[in-house]
């Protein structure tokens, strides 16, 4: 008996993946749920009623799914072309930053159907620029990209914390630190009225499905496949890794800018430090349980928000930590990452 | 006071050695990884983890260097589930680490929110005390700078040492050596390529938890979230800036202690002049810097991020 390496993995696997990966980090957890003295059923049958029981928490589950599809798209584009770009969450703010300081009434004075794709343009224009340097850096200097991008997450919230302390800090805030509010008419339309469900879900659902068309139909799209696979092939069959980069990155860090500027135009209103309760970093497992698919994105985004919005009302009842979502969903990225291992290999007798 | 006088002031430099323990701690291990053949990006949870459950230990009643203790076993756990996944397995070694600081901070968080009720003051422990080494202290400016830290301080440098000495002049850091450069050739000297790697891993996992330990046990003395602070992956900046050499990953530490501990001090002679973020940036930035002027000079591992598999070139 020995392990053969699949030359590809057919789609019922590709799909049983992810499942087994989130059926298993479920029981794991499972064993904190009942040392924490709860009944592990009932905890997860409360997350579930907690994520969709009412109205209000299917509304409030879509309204944090939505961020978590952006940052899981960035992930996604960058891992695919082997671009590590683990500074979403760096990118996330000062997308949002930009859009709430372009969006107050210092900002631009535009009406609403101008305003609001100028400010989703400047926030990804932000995440970009933030993702453009450490790609300078590795294509420059040879600098590995992972641990730059880290780095730069620290100083982007920093530097957020610098501006909403000083020249955008709203006077009217009691001395809370938090940026001007911005303006009304930059604030994104409700797609349900009283919730906070905005019309982001959309954009990023079909920002979801565009990037599927882009990477499945076009030339970029191959190179970027390319790039990942095999470097070396790709840049002899005349593919300018380079040029791949810069547009991967343009994308990806675009993408997570977005995601901040869309949360405080659709949610907060104005940024603060704690705007992203680690939407850049849990979008790199979405990204992984999604298989790196644009689509596979939305559906594990769906999952993760579950977990987050479901575990705050389980919590309140049952007691159990809510960090108890934060571990299953860092569970199942490693569950994960074994059944995309187990998928691609075959036992051969 | 102006801003070189800083430099004269022996609470400087006795401030740089203590900033510069868990970086020393961390780097360390992260070093060891490296040099065997494995990059551990879990090192941020880890050392989030060490943090909680040393002081955790203490805070039930146990003795400190219990604390310590636990802080390196629950270090090596989290290692030997890398060293599993990573070289046994042979899964992408940047997602894993990923993985493993995700699921360490949350578990975490989640243990010590479960252990510890909310309130508004975290609860304290009594931390390592300063120890004067006799004769030593008594020196000087010296004395003060250097000869009155605390016992972890005085480990980090020793390991810092017998860990450059170890891989330079013993069989089994030549062993380390060779795997992290080359583990086919190790594999034909009869070296366990596999086995020699997970070693390496847990060890190098298990001063990483310690370095999160110093944070809680020695630095503060209560634990609260996110106060490890990037200084992880500070530690994986400094292995590339270390050229992956133990005795100049203590220089780089230390190095970079003195920005943290120098800012640290020039934040309270400028007030409130230059926003006190720009100050806070600059141990990333300098990071940052460090990477840049080393990337393309560095020895790096041959081997490094290529997983092992007997019979596959």
């Amino acid at each position: 008996m020995r392990l053969e390496r699949r030359a590809n993995i057919p789609l019922s696997l590709a799909i049983a993946a992810p499942i087994g990966a989130v059926i298993a980090a479920l029981l794991l957890a499972g064993i904190l749920i009942a040392i924490a003295g709860a009944p592990v059923l009932e905890a997860y049958q409360r997350m579930l009623i907690g994520a969709f029981g009412s109205r209000l928490s299917i509304t409030e589950t879509l309204t944090r799914t939505t961020p978590l599809i952006l940052t899981g798209l960035a992930a996604a584009v960058a891992f695919r072309a082997r671009l590590w770009n683990i500074g979403a969450e760096g990118q996330f703010y000062v997308g949002a930053l930009a859009a709430a300081a372009l969006g107050s009434e210092h900002g631009l004075h535009l009406p609403s159907y101008a305003l609001i794709p100028a400010l989703m343009v400047a926030g990804a224009v932000a995440g970009a620029i933030l993702l453009l340097v450490p790609l300078a850096l590795r294509l420059r200097f040879g600098v590995d990209e992972v641990v730059t991008t880290l780095l730069l997450n620290f100083v982007a919230v920093l530097f957020v914390s610098m501006m909403i302390e000083g020249v955008l800090k709203d006077p009217l805030a009691f001395g809370w630190p938090q940026s001007v509010p911005i303006v009304g008419d930059a604030s994104l339309p409700k797609l349900i009225a009283r919730s906070r469900l905005h019309i982001g879900l959309l954009i990023a659902v079909g920002l979801a499905l565009l990037i599927w068309l882009i990477q499945s139909r076009t030339l970029f799209g191959l190179e970027s496949r390319a790039a990942g696979l095999n470097p070396s092939a790709a840049r002899f069959a005349g593919v300018s890794l380079t040029g791949v980069l810069v547009k991967v990155a343009c994308l990806s860090g675009g993408l997570a800018g977005l995601a901040g500027a869309i949360e405080v135009m659709g949610v907060k209103g104005y940024v603060t430090t704690d705007l992203s309760p680690g939407f850049g970093y849990t979008g790199i497992v979405v990204a992984m349980l999604a298989g790196l698919h644009p689509l596979g994105v939305v559906v594990a985004a769906l999952f993760v928000a579950t977990m987050f919005v479901g575990a705050d009302g389980m919590s309140r009842a049952l007691g159990v930590p809510s960090f108890i979502a934060d571990v299953i969903v860092s569970l199942s990225l490693l569950t994960m990452l074994v059944g995309l291992f187990l998928t691609s290999y075959r036992i051969r007798r | 006071m102006d801003a070189l006088d800083i430099f004269a002031s022996a609470g400087l430099w006795a401030a740089v050695l203590r900033i510069a323990t868990p970086l020393i701690f961390g780097t360390l291990g992260a070093l060891i990884c490296e040099r065997a053949g494995v990059l551990n990006l879990g090192i941020e949870g880890i050392m989030t983890f060490g943090a909680m459950i040393g002081w955790m230990t203490v805070y039930q009643g146990g003795d400190l260097w219990l604390g310590l203790l636990a802080a390196a076993l629950g270090g090596a756990a989290f290692g030997l589930l890398h060293a599993l996944l990573t070289v046994t397995l042979g899964l992408s070694q940047h997602v894993t680490g990923l993985g493993i600081t995700l699921f360490a901070s949350s578990l975490t968080y989640f243990i010590f929110r479960l252990s510890v009720p909310v309130s508004g003051t975290p609860p304290t422990i009594v931390p390592f005390q300063v120890i004067h080494i006799p004769v030593l202290s008594d020196l000087p400016f010296l004395g003060e700078a250097v000869f009155a830290q605390t016992a972890p301080t005085y480990l980090a440098v020793a390991l810092a040492i017998v860990i450059a000495w170890g891989l330079a002049r013993t069989p089994l850091g030549l062993a380390v050596r060779i795997v992290g450069e080359n583990p086919h050739a190790a594999e034909a000297q009869g070296i366990d390529p596999i086995r020699l790697r997970i070693g390496a891993v847990v060890f190098g996992s298990a001063l990483m938890g310690m370095g999160g330990a110093f944070l809680t046990l020695a630095a503060f003395n209560s634990f609260f979230p996110t106060m490890v602070q990037g200084r992880g992956w500070v530690c994986i900046a400094l292995v590339v800036f270390a050229s992956w050499r133990p005795e100049r990953a203590l220089l780089g530490a230390l190095l970079f202690a003195l920005f943290d501990a120098y800012q640290l001090r020039l934040q309270h002679i400028v007030g409130k002049a230059v926003p006190y973020q720009l100050f806070l940036m600059i141990p990333y930035l300098m990071s940052i810097v460090a990477l840049l002027v080393m990337a393309r000079r560095a020895r790096v591992p041959q081997a490094l991020m290529q997983p092992f598999r007997r019979g596959e070139r």
